[in-house]
């Protein structure tokens, strides 16, 4: 998901403290920054709030790869206030996180120097206009499946953004199956694109709900603390089966032999990806990584005497303003 | 010096006749640029009419803690509410 293996800590805290916080949790009582909450409640949540922060901002640059060459003045209009979404996206997760005490130069530290992490999925390339229909139908289709969950939440910021962050998303799907439709339902080599876009990113849209967790204690600590409210294999498999439906309208073919419906799971059995490369990905050895951090490194030193001298302007006006009084 | 942006809280009034409400918060150099990124940040679908920005570090909070001073004492307050007095049904709607 767009934050995957988010590893809790462990409390060792009053137990008296920790029973009446999980108490107000399993009441479905809100948690608010400046609420008594467990170390470990904000650490970790500190790390699952930020890598999911990072994401937004890391995810824009696959699809910022072809604002410029979007087949059509409105594609590219669409894609750009897309793209701008995921940057508010981004802020309003890095405001949830600072509410926990780390501030916002802290959180892209640590992006920029690799401490903290970004979903997988966005180390794998846009090659052309049928991947950018690809990201939006199936990429954020996943987050999708996480996020509407996400929105119950126990801490408050971090739900207020999620659910502010839900009422933008479906615009995201839903333009993305637009355009992988207008090129399914195009020429036959449109088609062959939409085709070979699907079959590259069916198994990473997969991969990013994470392996299986069902036997991990970090998840179940999480999922106690309801900052994770499915396993990755439920999500997965809710994924699976609302996205077979949508590609079998549009005609193209899940890349996987032994996808077949089960009449007695009353889901769809699917192969699972390769999870080597998964961990190959998340190690920094995927297609784009070093791409990626470049990216986002350049970005941030190149705006750096854009911030200095806003900052510099703005003290010296109130400066100026306190000595007029 | 810490060269962070400060932080603002942003307050949107949603339409015409409404109060203002938090929605979030954005760091900006100055109240100008909280403004203008506000706009960018939380109504880029028609949420909003008017805009505040406020320094986070001018707003003041009652602590968690003060729940009970703070609250308890209007509890005991029934009679504030309306429904605390019966009005006999021959006198009509009041």
């Amino acid at each position: 998901m767009y934050a995957q293996m988010v590893k809790s800590e462990a409390s060792n805290e009053d137990p008296e403290k920790l029973a009446e916080f999980q108490a107000r949790i399993d009441a479905d009582i809100k948690i608010e920054p400046k609420d008594w909450m467990p170390q470990a409640y904000r650490k970790t949540l500190i790390r699952q709030i930020g890598q999911h922060a990072h994401s937004e901002i890391v995810g824009q640059l696959p699809e910022g790869n072809w604002i410029t060459r979007a087949p059509t003045l409105e594609r590219k209009a669409i894609l750009l206030a897309k793209v701008q979404d995921e940057a508010g996206h981004g802020l309003y997760l890095y405001c949830a996180a600072e509410t926990l005490g780390v501030s916002r130069d802290e959180l892209t530290e640590m992006l920029l120097d690799g401490r903290m992490k970004y979903s997988s999925i966005f180390n794998y390339p846009t090659l052309n206009w049928a991947d950018i229909g690809a990201v939006g139908w199936l990429v954020d289709g996943a987050a999708i499946m996480n996020q509407v969950p996400l929105q119950r939440t126990s801490f408050g910021p971090y739900s207020r953004a999620m659910i502010r962050i839900c009422k933008e998303e479906s615009f995201h799907q839903r333009q993305g199956y637009d355009a992988i439709r207008k090129m399914a339902e195009g020429t036959p080599e449109q088609r062959k694109m939409a085709q070979d876009a699907m079959n590259r990113f069916w198994y990473p849209s997969l991969m990013m709900f994470g392996p299986s967790d069902k036997d991990s204690v970090h998840s179940a600590q999480s999922m106690a603390w309801k900052i994770k409210i499915n396993t990755n294999d439920e999500l997965r498999q809710k994924f699976v089966d609302q996205t077979v439906p949508q590609a079998e309208y549009l005609g193209l073919t899940i890349p996987d032999p032994d996808l077949k419906w089960n009449e007695e799971r009353g889901h769809y059995d699917f192969s699972e990806p390769d999870w080597s490369e998964f961990f190959d990905v998340i190690k920094g050895n995927g297609p784009c990584n070093v791409d990626r951090l470049a990216a986002r490194n350049k970005a941030w030193d190149d705006g750096k005497w854009v911030r200095d001298g806003l900052l510099a302007h703005a003290r010296k006006k109130q400066s100026g303003n306190l000595a007029a009084e | 010096m810490n060269n962070e942006w400060p932080l603002w809280e942003i307050f949107i009034r949603g339409q015409h006749g409404m109060s203002h409400r938090h929605v979030g918060s954005l760091h900006a150099p100055d109240a100008k640029m909280a403004i203008k990124n506000a706009r960018d940040v939380y109504t880029r679908r028609n949420e909003g009419v008017s805009i505040w920005v406020v320094e986070a570090n001018n707003i003041s909070a009652s602590s968690p803690s003060d729940k009970g001073p703070l609250y308890e004492p209007s509890e005991s307050k029934v009679y504030r509410h309306p429904t605390f007095f019966d009005i006999p049904e021959e006198v009509g709607a009041m």
